[in-house]
């Protein structure tokens, strides 16, 4: 399928306060295009997600947004220290986020299966040392 | 139930200036102080109640499309917090309640889930 749009984001890494500022301009970039707020929300909220992880656990990274009349792709590519285990890292509780970062609200284990469950398809590939890319799919029918 | 009588029944100070979104209509809430839950399990369009002081808690309730945060235990929001605040059009209120008490009120006066 041809993409017709890309926007890109960094994501800063060193910054909690500004994580989700490329999900808020995702959202204001769909709203404009006119998409249909339930999808807006879906992918507003599993691209957050992905956002806060890249800060959490990779010092920031980068954020590719493809649109197309059809279809919503999402791609968060960081060169952090990679998931040692992505299904025990797609269980809804297990985090391995520091306690400082629970105590900003996050950190519940509920990052990737939020991603999972508001995207139509996801991909994880992820080598430990070496990054995680995560692509997400939103079908707009 | 609108956001002025949410206000008035909480005895919460309207700390955000967009005083035009007060008579907007909300059915549900959600409280919490953990974020990713809010991003799993609450409605859209919910009013939350939370504890917690940070940017992401408006962000949270950005991406959801939230038009009311209340933050209990009578929690102050910094200038930052509700600069960003007016500019996702989010009320913020703050309760000198609990959480559980707050809950209660609303859910009382109406608000479910």
């Amino acid at each position: 399928m041809e993409d017709l749009l890309h926007y890109h984001y960094d994501v800063d890494g060193g910054n909690f306060a500004s994580a989700g500022e490329a999900s808020v301009q995702v959202k204001r970039v769909l709203r404009q295009m006119g998409f249909p707020p339930d999808l807006i929300r879906r992918v507003s909220i599993a691209m957050y997600e992905g956002e806060i992880n890249m800060v959490i656990h990779a010092k920031g990274g980068d954020a590719d947004v493809y649109l197309s009349p059809e279809q919503i792709r999402v791609v968060l590519k960081d060169v952090g220290p990679g998931i040692k285990d992505v299904a025990l890292a797609m269980q809804e509780g297990y985090s391995t986020a520091p306690d400082n970062i629970r105590s900003l609200g996050f950190g519940a284990g509920m990052g990737l299966p939020n991603m999972k469950r508001y995207s139509d398809e996801m991909t994880v590939e992820s080598t430990v040392g070496v990054g995680t890319t995560i692509t997400l799919v939103f079908n707009a029918f | 139930m609108t956001i002025r009588e949410i206000a008035e029944s909480l005895n919460a100070n309207v700390c955000t200036k967009n005083d035009s979104l007060l008579e907007k209509d909300v059915e549900h809430a959600f409280g919490s102080d953990m974020m990713s839950d809010v991003l799993a399990y609450a409605d859209e369009g919910s009013v939350l109640l939370s504890g917690l002081l940070n940017p992401q808690v408006i962000r949270t309730a950005h991406m959801l499309d939230m038009p009311c945060i209340v933050f209990v235990r009578g929690k102050l929001p910094t200038p930052e917090i509700l600069m960003l605040a007016e500019e996702s059009h989010i009320v913020v209120l703050s309760t000198p309640l609990r959480m559980y008490a707050s809950c209660g009120i609303l859910y009382t006066a109406g608000l479910d889930r």
